[in-house]
């Protein structure tokens, strides 16, 4: 328990952040949910002989568990693959079906009397669903949209799985340490937020099943959505920092977890600023977030993840433009993005190291003439993503004695030092290119998008201490390929701390 | 003489593979009177009101309300022009008694300011203050209260024609006899043209100008109370003969 509290203090910001992510999950899915749902509902309780099919269907969806729901949608163009959009649509489909159904349900119990009188009144049938059978059905329709919402509030647990965050960060981290504090401490305020959403949509549904003039229903409703809103910025609001030092965060892998080092005692060491180290964030988003609301003065970011899982713009594969168009967007939201490290960190075309020497290999250019003889090895996402294989054997004319066999992205290194295979695509800063004396082929009609890394940081911040970013600017173009790989080999292979590692990096540099 | 306000050419009406509710039938109402229809429960009363303001269209013959047919008449015009009471009454239980008056004169998009006007005038007309009873909900009123709302409800935007089926059954005898009483006084005033199907021969011989009874799809008399009451007819007799007493209404006529 004591620990419990400890986690939570320490990681009070975090804690924040994740609860505000969470609950924005929920509403939107929630929101959007009831507007499919109930015009769904109203369309099928006039055609009875839809509405039980409707049903069928909703079911079976309903039936069906999140975390396979978050793989089926994973291949899925536009709505599906990793992060919030696909998790909302998963959070979606699973409030649509309670909704429709208590609509149906709320529209049918209307004692067809009153039905008719509308009708004997004049009222034409849009008048008469405005003014008479959604108002009637309302209290049931909001009873749908209260389960709607607690289902919500748990499978965007799950959502964490695919990097939508919210407190199922906690739970899966928790879970992979094999830690239950760091369950619990997810768990927990989850299971609160479904109690409090509960009763909240209960006290709302008995607001509005009691009798109340129209005009106190409408109040009703706007007390619930200032409620929300409420909820929403003091999240917001509590997750501000308050302290005087310069935050550092990072994601969640071996990689970020050295830069995030290497950033904060740099700026220790030029601008003699306290540091406050806050690695392991998880995805991308949780980053972006943190930044953007000033949990965190500046991370490691790159280009191209910047410009399609920020911004979510099409891809580029001109590393010049998509820098200017990344540095111009960030501008737009008050941040800065500072001069590229010096390595890309894309998909890396990956011989064994004695094959290269033997045979002269520079570029895949030059693989291309020796494959069709090879075998290759790929990872299922980089045989099925747009920017992947299909592209990689069109853009060369690659072609393989066999189709390439799909494996485990890691497995793929060690598979291609025992001569299972000849050819892989790995990440170009993977430590084992190192340890397995692999050689990456140059990418010389540059198919790949640049995925270079650079620091972002607010630019408030960079504003008030001009030392953290000439600090920060001294490591441009220093790190290389090799460097990094160096680094996360030194991470993973060999166990050695991060700090470490850093520390004898910086040694290294010109002084300033 | 003037045009009709209702009149029925001939009508056929049924329900698909069943024998006709209607067969042939022929009526006329005249523009401020008030025709009651009597009958046997299943008799068909209740579709000849639906044929009028056309929740029901005929399959033989016409219906016409002002010398035209229903059929030639936009339905949403007709309905609003055509005041409906109906069996129970059917107040929308969401709204308040002044909302479920008004219904009728939002729907014609009047300002707010004389819909309110007017429901205050009509809640005094039916006999309940609106200061009492304006804001209450529908549930909180007794039987005979609703049904005077009923009313003032199909009454709201001053329809030419009224149409009232079985407005008062539910009732007890003696809060019936009240509402007759207050339904010739508000009739004296306002001056509709008035079609009520009821079960009950008294009800019929306290509110009727003319009287008209129903039978098997068609109508077998039709002619002033005092006419009626003297009739031969076996089929008229039987509903006469099944009536307890002579009820208090009439005197009040």
């Amino acid at each position: 328990m004591r620990a419990l509290l400890t986690f939570w203090l320490s990681h009070r910001t975090e804690l924040m952040a994740l609860l505000g992510q969470h609950v924005v999950l929920v509403v939107i899915a929630t929101a959007v949910a009831a507007a499919i749902g109930v015009p769904l509902g109203v369309f099928a309780a006039r055609r009875p002989r839809l509405a039980a099919p409707l049903m069928a269907t909703a079911s079976v969806v309903q039936t069906v568990p999140s975390l396979a729901m978050f793989g089926f949608l994973l291949p899925v163009p536009f709505i599906g693959g990793v992060g919030a959009r696909a998790a909302l649509v998963v959070l979606i489909l699973y409030g649509v079906l309670p909704i429709v159904r208590t609509t149906i349900s709320g529209l049918r119990a209307i004692d067809p009397s009153i039905r008719e009188a509308g009708v004997a009144m004049g009222m034409t049938p849009r008048e008469l669903l405005r003014q008479v059978e959604l108002p009637m059905a309302l209290p049931s329709i909001v009873a749908g949209v209260r389960v709607a919402a607690v289902v919500g509030v748990g499978s965007a647990t799950i959502a964490a799985a695919i990097g939508a965050g919210g407190l199922g960060e906690y739970i899966f981290r928790g879970l992979s340490m094999v830690d239950t504090t760091v369950i619990l401490a997810g768990a927990i305020p989850a299971a609160a937020l479904a109690l409090a959403v509960d009763g909240a949509l209960l006290w709302l549904e008995r607001q509005l099943s009691a009798r109340r003039r129209s005009r106190s229903r409408r109040a009703t409703l706007t007390a619930a959505a200032a409620l929300v809103a409420v909820v929403l910025l003091t999240s917001g609001v509590a997750a501000r920092r308050t302290g005087g030092t310069i935050v550092v965060g990072s994601k969640n892998f071996t990689e970020q977890i050295v830069l995030g080092e290497l950033l904060a005692q740099i700026i220790e060491r030029d601008a003699g600023l306290p540091v406050d180290r806050r690695l392991n964030l998880g995805g991308t988003i949780i980053c972006d977030r943190a930044l953007l609301t000033g949990d965190i003065d500046v991370y490691v970011e790159y280009t191209g993840t910047a410009l399609t899982a920020v911004f979510h713009q099409p891809v580029n594969t001109d590393p010049t433009a998509v820098f200017a168009a990344v540095r111009d967007l960030y501008a737009r939201t008050g941040r800065t993005l500072l001069p590229p490290l010096g390595f890309n960190n894309t998909f890396a075309i990956l011989v064994r190291g004695a094959d290269a020497r033997a045979r002269g290999l520079k570029t895949i250019d030059d693989v291309a003439r020796e494959t069709p003889r090879w075998r290759a090895g790929f990872g299922y996402e980089f045989v099925e993503r747009p920017d992947g294989y299909p592209g990689l054997a069109k853009t060369y004319g690659l072609r393989f004695e066999n189709p390439p066999r799909v494996m485990d992205l890691t497995l793929s290194y060690r598979a291609l030092a025992a001569g299972q295979v000849d050819l892989i695509a790995g990440d170009a800063t993977a430590g084992l290119i190192k340890g397995l004396d692999l050689f990456q082929l140059e990418d010389n009609r540059r198919y790949f998008p640049p995925y270079d890394a650079a620091a972002v940081a607010r630019a408030d911040t960079l504003l008030r201490y001009p030392s953290v970013r000439a600090a920060i600017e001294r490591l441009a173009g220093r790190i290389t390929a090799d460097d990094m790989r160096a680094m996360n080999y030194a991470a993973d292979a060999e166990h050695r701390d991060p700090r470490e590692i850093a520390r004898q990096f910086l040694d290294t540099l010109p002084a300033k | 003489m003037p045009e009709p306000a209702i009149e029925f050419r001939e009508v056929t009406f049924r329900r698909p593979g069943r024998s006709p509710i209607l067969d042939r039938f022929s009526l006329t109402v005249e523009s401020g009177e008030v025709l009651v229809l009597v009958g046997r429960s299943g008799a068909g009363k209740t579709t000849i009101l639906k044929l009028v303001n056309r929740l029901l269209s005929p399959d033989a013959g016409a219906v016409l309300v002002e010398g035209r047919d229903t059929r030639e008449w936009e339905p949403i015009r007709l309905r609003r022009r055509v005041g409906y009471v109906l069996q129970d009454v059917g107040l929308f239980p969401h709204m308040t008694i002044a909302d479920n008056v008004a219904v009728v004169p939002r729907l014609e998009q009047w300002p707010p300011d004389r819909a309110a006007a007017r429901v205050d005038e009509l809640l005094e007309l039916v006999g309940l203050p609106p200061p009492q009873f304006a804001t209450r909900w529908p549930d909180e009123l007794s039987g005979g209260q609703r049904q005077r709302v009923g009313v003032a409800r199909a009454l709201a935007v001053d329809p030419p024609v009224l149409l009232m089926d079985e407005p008062f059954g539910a009732l007890d005898p003696l809060t019936r006899a009240e509402l007759h009483g207050e339904f010739r006084r508000i009739q004296g005033r306002v001056r509709k043209s008035v079609i009520i199907v009821s079960h009950d021969m008294g009800e019929a011989f306290a509110l009727a100008d003319r009287l008209g009874v129903v039978e098997s799809g068609q109508l077998v008399a039709c002619d002033r109370p005092a006419a009626i009451a003297e009739s031969k007819d076996p089929r008229v007799r039987r509903l006469l003969d099944a009536m307890p007493a002579v009820p208090r209404g009439e005197e009040e006529r």
